[in-house]
């Protein structure tokens, strides 16, 4: 009996952590074509990391091969009907996406740079703010939800025709204001629990959370599908969704902060391939 | 039902008697008639109730589906494939709407 209780218990021991996480060494190719980076050295400006790892590898083997392959990469529906609204004329000035930018391939490497200086704006722009910008400017039609569905199908289709290129935002210039204030959200701790972003992804990542492993919390592959949304989900929900969780109350989706917290999360990744849309838990 | 977008990948050739895997996937919300709404009001049950795939006519496989099968319903299975011919695969919706593909294979 005693022995018996060992063996099962031995046999857990071998059995959780392989639960936990898939083979380290496993490498990201998507289609059998597209290689990723998953894992580097960290940026120069980051100093509480030496290497950064995609959140692909903190993912279980089943997690990690849905996004191998497009056909099984469930938000790769959500792609093809961006790709539809992209051919789509929309708004009082009769123009779809297509009629300045053809192609959405057209639009390679965009991804890889944002959010990025807008000079005529004069602020830092996302991906969310160039669509909405091309909607009522030029389309003439009405602005999508930030966390809408057509929005996040659009950026999806935007991220994955750059997908293996290396994430390479500009940290510096007219952009440096934005990006101090975005590592100030980023180390300030929200909410009861008293979290701030870097006590899970900087100082535990790779530990459970309860029954999550923690990621360093990188967002080259959004906007990402979830599993546990059984949908894509835009960056700034996942922001909102964080400091919910530490019980306190987040900054709107789309507001300047999260604009702020987006430019500086998107540059501690720089090095790591475009994966979005990737697949998640 | 809008916004449903049946995907197959299928090989585009093979020699005969080969054992081929087929993927298929729908995009479909399939509301399980379980769920409310805002309001309180219960949502009615929409899925695919039913999903087969024929090969030359001839039946390769007949699934039932029921409410507790999640969105965008995927399917793999494996078909031995003797001649060139046509797979016809075919998803029925319960509002009566029935979404249809087909993709050819070449037996060298």
């Amino acid at each position: 009996m005693k022995f018996k209780t060992m063996t099962a218990a031995a046999a857990l021991a071998l059995v959780t952590p392989a639960m936990l996480a898939a083979d380290p060494d496993a490498k990201l190719v998507v289609n059998g074509q597209i290689e990723m980076t998953t894992e580097t050295e960290a940026p120069e400006h980051l100093d509480g990391l030496r290497t950064i790892r995609s959140g692909w590898t903190f993912r279980t083997e089943e997690t990690q091969s849905l996004q191998m392959d497009d056909f099984d990469n469930p938000a790769m529906i959500f792609v093809d009907e961006a790709r539809d609204a992209w051919y789509a004329k929309d708004g009082a000035a009769d123009q779809s996406c297509a009629s300045c930018h053809e192609d959405p391939e057209s639009l390679r490497g965009l991804r890889a740079e944002l959010p990025k200086w807008n000079e005529e704006a004069g602020k830092v722009y996302t991906a969310e703010m160039y669509v909405n910008e091309c909607r009522t400017e030029r389309m003439e039609a009405e602005p999508w939800g930030w966390d809408s569905q057509e929005m996040k199908n659009m950026t999806a289709l935007i991220s994955s025709v750059s997908r293996g290129m290396t994430v390479d935002v500009q940290i510096d210039g007219p952009v440096r204001e934005t990006w101090e204030r975005g590592k100030e959200i980023y180390y300030t701790r929200y909410g009861q629990l008293e979290l701030a972003c870097a006590t899970c992804h900087e100082e535990n990542y790779d530990m459970n959370i309860r029954a999550d492993h923690l990621s360093q919390g990188h967002i080259n592959g959004f906007p990402t599908y979830r599993l546990k949304q059984a949908n894509l989900v835009s960056m700034h929900n996942r922001f909102n969704g964080c400091i919910r969780d530490t019980r306190g109350v987040p900054y709107e989706i789309g507001s300047e902060d999260f604009v702020a917290l987006e430019l500086y999360v998107a540059s501690r990744g720089n090095g790591l391939s475009v994966e979005g849309p990737a697949v998640r838990n | 039902m809008d916004n449903v977008r049946p995907r197959v990948r299928t090989p585009r050739s093979a020699s005969a008697g080969d054992v081929a895997t087929i993927k298929t996937l729908i995009s479909h919300p399939m509301e399980s008639g379980q769920r409310k709404d805002s309001q309180g009001n219960t949502i009615p049950r929409q899925i695919i109730n039913r999903f087969t795939c024929d090969f030359n006519g001839e039946n390769v496989i007949d699934v039932t589906m029921e409410p507790a099968i999640s969105t965008n319903p995927y399917f793999e299975f494996e078909v031995k494939i003797p001649e060139s011919g046509d797979f016809q695969f075919t998803w029925y919706d319960d509002d009566g709407s029935v979404y249809e593909e087909t993709k050819s294979v070449e037996v060298s």
